[in-house]
């Protein structure tokens, strides 16, 4: 967890790969009761909807961005707000990372950049996120 | 450019749904914090629920021969589009206060713009919601805005 007295522009959230599965997938989409075919039907994904393969859900690497920032931040503080945006779909097989970096501190107020990057290095959700530091 | 958005689509902005109201449950919690391999033992317990738990409550739910081709669902807040894939966008939220078990909610969704756009990969129409959650008592909990892309 953050210490508000050490904390300085620059310092980056450690970072934590998903590998997605077609089991933690269907789980996802389950549990926000979301029947996309593009999330579970290969053969519909790539024959009508043209990816390249089943799509890892753009609000679940959302999910995984709170999360970098939330098991940074331990019981210390509050994630307050975040946006992400989803530029560039992901498809199940692929390793993506989640981090991010401090951008700036205000008293206890704290912005961060948080991403979601793919193996070849490409920022595919990038966000950002504000954090009130409490201890 | 022939422009994808006319005066009916256009015409959607500002329509909302009915609000719809959940009761969140321990259980559902803590399926959701598996689901999105949480670490933190209050989401993984069920004692709160992790900020994007309620991503898709604010649409109402329909049987299974009401959905589409896509297995999507009939959005009663879309209007009929020139481009038909749907895709996720994004997500701006802000949190008032956690959500925990036993919190009944009211959700309610309304579009507040829509646009096209021509990116490398041709055109694209977004669609922007606003989704506020608040208790029945009025007190706002979330704020979100979200954006769908069509394309």
């Amino acid at each position: 967890m953050p210490n508000l007295n050490q904390l300085k522009v620059g310092d980056a959230l450690p970072e934590r790969n998903h590998h997605p599965t077609n089991v933690s997938l269907f789980l996802y989409n389950a549990a926000i009761w979301n029947p996309h075919r593009i999330h579970y039907d290969e053969r519909y994904t790539t024959d009508v909807e043209n990816h390249p393969g089943i799509i890892i859900d753009g609000p679940l690497q959302g999910d995984w961005l709170t999360q970098a920032v939330i098991n940074w931040l331990g019981d210390d503080g509050q994630l307050v707000e975040f946006e992400y945006s989803n530029r560039r779909a992901s498809i199940l097989g692929e390793t993506l990372t989640s981090g991010g970096s401090v951008t700036s501190i205000s008293g206890t107020t704290v912005a961060l950049d948080i991403f979601i990057r793919n193996e070849a290095g490409e920022v595919v959700t990038p966000g950002n996120a504000i954090v009130r530091i409490t201890a | 450019m022939e422009k994808l958005i006319n005066d009916e689509i256009r015409s959607w902005i500002g329509r909302a749904d009915k609000p719809i109201r959940i009761l969140v449950s321990r259980r559902d919690i803590v399926k959701y914090s598996i689901a999105t391999e949480q670490l933190n033992p209050k989401y993984l317990h069920g004692d709160e629920a992790p900020p994007m738990f309620l991503f898709g409550a604010d649409r109402a739910l329909t049987r299974i021969p009401d959905l589409g081709p896509d297995g999507l669902r009939q959005d009663s807040l879309l209007p009929d589009l020139p481009l038909k894939r749907v895709m996720a966008g994004g997500v701006r939220q802000r949190h008032m206060r956690p959500i925990v078990p036993g919190d009944t909610l009211l959700i309610t969704r309304s579009i507040t713009d829509i646009y096209e756009k021509y990116g490398s990969s041709g055109a694209l129409i977004f669609v922007v919601y606003d989704i506020s959650v608040t208790s029945e008592e009025g007190e706002l909990v979330m704020q979100q805005t979200q954006n769908r892309i069509i394309r």
